[in-house]
């Protein structure tokens, strides 16, 4: 029996699973995919948002403003890249400074600091590619960019180091509670029970509350579409720059990545299918044109690749957190849509703080709050390097050239617990296969890797989830080779 | 640190052949460094014969072309490093490599050979929308799965591209049993090579659409379907011309670019038009001692132009470590591409440095049918050659006498364009 089951790891699950992995041992995560880190986690816009947009008195601007205080130290104990490199909310026309004036007050309502409106010269003099139609910017110094996929990954990394286990390829069929007041869980293949239930499951988290609460909730999944520009276009903009919304739409924001990437999008488009991550035609040339909007020159004809993810929207447009209507001990983390990522840290440390104290548990002595990334040589000094290298040859033979990845750093990264199973998961632990050449070279000596790594056969090794499987059955002469 | 006289980036058939050449100019101290763990390069995965008809004067497959060029660097003792991964170049052309028994090492360099070859472009660059499922490959990387590790990337293939690599595979696949249901070319032309696709399409009946695009993939895990549409001549799709096609793998031979991020982070100068380093009549890029030929220089069809055109780097090269390229303060000649040519390479002649004869390689950007490619020194025309087809899948080139250069007082630009007359 376990203390509590979350379902879902993304980064809210993964989030809440590390918190409470400092007052128990028996903490399970159910994913329904392979890995960790598969839904809205692992395609949104990458950025902490310092805390202006959301209404005030909202969970939103509450979580968002506190998570985002948060997250210097988490990123410190759990080794994952962040910058707090500030956000511009450029606006356009005259008559839109009022509305800009209506977004700092909000900030300012809602605890943001350093916020600043600043003239056409001062954003300028930050952002120098800004658009010649651009009049002025709010500032925000404390937004920042991070990698999602590491800080859910260091998440859950940090939570199995301290006891708690992940279980993949589950996915939740029902939820009831039996007369002895415990949660009984049924996957496809198993039944676990628990004391408490964290409904963390993204753009499912409807489905499970429903299972349970008197109150119900709808989500209704909404697709954004991204354009990622390769490292070659690094420094063209120093910012998160935000459009104002308009009275033809929302506008796309344009922001640098931890890695030296550029994301320009996303689109907002609202789907019937939850898992319908496919781009259209008509949103990549809608974000391409409204990004020069905000910002001119961007080398379009640097995009590497696109993108499509899912968020949770929520009819009441804001986080449900806390424990469920009607059902004692089920806890939601539901409706997480942006400013999501700013306000992972905050809702997990808000969530296991509810259950230790509906279950009375306290601090574990040896909970260890940190976490190393996975190894990156070239941080290295040509001697350590060597020393590296004299240690485990494996650094020394690179794999993926576009990002320089060595064989080391890929073999970590399948190592690791919850560790990558798939092409997808090494690219996004370790880069390999995520730079210009989008896998063309490494992907045959990665899937060889992990077929060694695993003891499985190469038709076994899978781009993502099951059934995307790369390679099918031999050649005429891998048969007879 | 280890001290090179010339050091070559990239064992594939331009590193090889440059090395040969620099060893048969009189050079002993070369060393290559190879990031795979054979030399050859990508002719290793072109099992295919085609190969070696001009260099060879007969046919060969990609690994028996390599073979002969590995012998001959073999034979003459020449040094190299495999999975070695070049790192870095600085400007005053120290190496910055790293392999797993050396670790990361620095090596001086009196001339550096760029020869990197290229890449393909990815399904990303190309902004086809829908799914991201398994089952794309670009057209390389189902060649290596296929031909070296031996395994199948799908039985119902649609290719997107005519690159050569495109129709090759679309024959391979056939050979292996797959039905290759069409190879669809956003342009109103093919990339490709017309021998390949008389060889690898027509011969096995698959249809070429000429001017269609993939405008949706279907499926989440695995691909499934492809929606091929016909393009306008400003290669938007025309609605009511989709057509759904099922597959299990989408192959995209959609273009190569020459692999240049250590060139561009030493600051050599590159083309816009080809990806690659501006060259002079040496092969030498912007900065002094450092050479480019092959793939990395601009995308060549035959490997026998690539091994020709290294070789003049190789023998280049040694000019310059020995000092005998000369240093004067001669004005170089600006060699222009225009009227339907896209570049030339090289795009400068200093004549004093030059050989008798200097062959000027080139693409054109469109279809033509009986015309002229035309060279003019400043406005006098002075080649003016009858082409019956011409056609941006296939390089040209025509050759330029250092006595006629010599001979025109103030020359100061070499034209070259297609002429309808």
């Amino acid at each position: 029996m376990y203390d509590v089951i979350i379902i879902g790891a993304g980064v809210i699950g993964c989030a809440v699973a590390r918190e409470m992995s400092r007052y128990s041992d028996r903490v399970l995560i159910l994913e329904k995919n392979e890995d960790v880190c598969t839904g809205t986690t692992k395609a949104n816009s990458a950025i902490i948002h310092s805390g202006y947009d959301a209404k005030n008195g909202t969970l939103k601007a509450k979580f968002n403003v506190k998570g985002n205080r948060m997250m210097d130290r988490i990123a410190y104990e759990l080794d994952v890249p962040f910058e707090r490199i500030g956000s511009l909310t450029v606006y356009t026309e005259e008559e839109q400074l009022v509305k800009l004036k209506e977004l700092y007050q909000r900030g300012m309502n809602n605890g943001v600091e350093g916020l600043r409106i600043l003239s056409r010269a001062e954003t300028e003099a930050l952002e120098p590619n800004i658009s010649d139609k651009v009049k002025g910017a709010l500032y925000a110094p404390t937004a920042g960019i991070i990698c999602p996929f590491k800080l859910c990954y260091a998440y859950a990394e940090n939570a199995c180091e301290n006891g708690a286990r992940f279980l993949m390829n589950q996915k939740v069929g029902n939820i009831f509670r039996s007369e002895d007041g415990l949660w009984h869980i049924a996957t496809e293949t198993d039944e676990f029970v628990a004391q408490a239930v964290v409904n963390a499951a993204g753009v499912y988290s409807d489905e499970l509350n429903n299972l349970v609460s008197s109150r119900k909730i709808r989500i209704t999944p909404r697709r954004g579409d991204y354009l990622l520009l390769d490292r070659a276009a690094k420094g063209h903009v120093r910012h998160t720059v935000f459009q104002m919304p308009t009275a033809l739409g929302k506008g796309v924001l344009v922001t640098p990545t931890v890695h030296g990437n550029t994301i320009i999008g996303p689109t907002a488009v609202d789907m019937i299918d939850k898992e319908n991550t496919a781009t259209t035609a008509e949103a990549l040339s809608e974000i391409l044109s409204k990004s020069s909007d905000s910002i001119k020159d961007l080398p379009t004809r640097q995009v590497i690749t696109s993108f499509a993810g899912i968020r949770a929207v929520e009819d009441q447009h804001d986080f449900i957190l806390g424990e469920a209507e009607g059902a004692s001990s089920f806890f939601n983390c539901a409706g997480i849509q942006s400013p999501g990522l700013s306000a992972a840290p905050a809702i997990g440390e808000y969530t296991a703080g509810l259950i230790r104290e509906k279950l009375s548990l306290s601090e574990k002595e040896n909970f260890n709050p940190y976490r190393k990334d996975i190894l990156d040589p070239s941080a290295l000094s040509l001697e350590e390097r060597n020393e590296l290298i004299r240690e485990n040859p494996a650094y020394g033979r690179i794999v993926c050239r576009c990002e320089s990845i060595s064989e080391g750093e890929i073999i970590d990264a399948i190592r690791r617990t919850p560790g990558a199973v798939s092409l997808d998961g090494v690219k996004r632990r370790v880069r390999a296969g995520m730079g210009r050449c989008q896998g063309g070279f490494c992907s045959p000596k990665v899937m060889e890797i992990l077929a060694r790594e695993r003891g499985c056969a190469l038709e076994e090794v899978n781009k993502s989830s099951e059934g995307s499987y790369i390679v099918r059955g031999r050649t005429k002469d891998g048969e007879n080779g | 640190m280890t001290a090179y006289d010339i050091v070559i980036i990239g064992g594939g058939p331009a590193g090889l052949s440059a090395a040969v050449s620099a060893y048969d100019s009189g050079c002993r101290s070369i060393l290559i460094l190879e990031r795979d763990a054979e030399l050859g390069g990508i002719l290793n995965q072109c099992i295919h014969s085609g190969f070696g008809l001009h260099t060879f004067k007969e046919e060969l497959t990609g690994p028996e072309y390599a073979a002969r060029y590995i012998g001959m660097v073999l034979e003459r003792g020449i040094e190299y490093k495999l999975n070695t991964m070049v790192m870095d170049i600085s400007p005053d052309r120290v190496v910055t490599a790293m392999n797993s028994e050396d670790g990361m090492f620095l090596i001086k360099a009196k001339a550096v050979i760029l020869a990197m070859g290229c890449r393909e472009r990815p399904r990303g660059a190309l902004n086809i929308p829908g799914y991201r499922p398994a089952g794309i490959f670009s057209a390389g990387t189902a060649q290596r799965l296929v031909n070296i590790e031996g395994y199948m990337v799908g039985k119902e293939v649609v290719i997107l591209g005519s690159g050569d690599i495109g129709l090759i595979m679309a024959r391979r696949m056939t050979l292996e049993g797959a039905k290759v249901k069409c190879v669809a070319e956003l342009m109103p032309y093919s990339g490709g090579l017309k021998r390949n696709i008389v060889q690898c399409l027509d011969d096995y009946g698959i249809p070429l659409l000429l001017s269609h695009t993939v405008v949706d993939i279907e499926g989440k895990e695995h691909i499934k379907a492809v929606t091929i549409a016909e393009v306008d001549e400003n290669r938007r799709p025309i609605e009511g011309t989709e057509r759904r096609y099922t597959c299990d793998a989408l192959l995209l031979s959609c273009g190569l670019v020459p692999e240049n991020e250590l060139s561009q982070s030493m600051g050599v100068g590159l083309s816009k038009v080809t990806n690659g380093p501006v060259v002079n009549e040496s092969l030498e890029t912007d900065i002094e001692g450092v050479f480019a030929c092959g793939n990395v220089l601009h995308v060549h069809d035959l490997v026998d132009f690539v091994s020709e055109e290294a070789k003049k780097a190789g023998e280049t090269a040694v000019k310059y470590v020995s000092g005998r390229i000369e240093r004067s303060d001669e004005t170089e000649i600006e060699l222009r591409a225009t009227f339907g040519v896209r570049y030339t390479v090289p795009s400068k002649i200093a004549v004093g440095r030059m050989d008798d004869t200097l062959t000027v390689r080139f693409r054109v950007g469109d279809v033509y049918k009986d015309s002229f490619v035309s060279v003019y020194f400043d406005d006098e025309r002075v080649i003016h050659q009858k082409k019956r087809v011409l056609a941006p899948g296939e390089m040209e080139q025509v050759v330029l006498k250092k006595a006629n250069l010599l001979s025109r007082e103030g020359l100061s630009t070499v034209t070259v364009r297609i002429e309808g007359e």
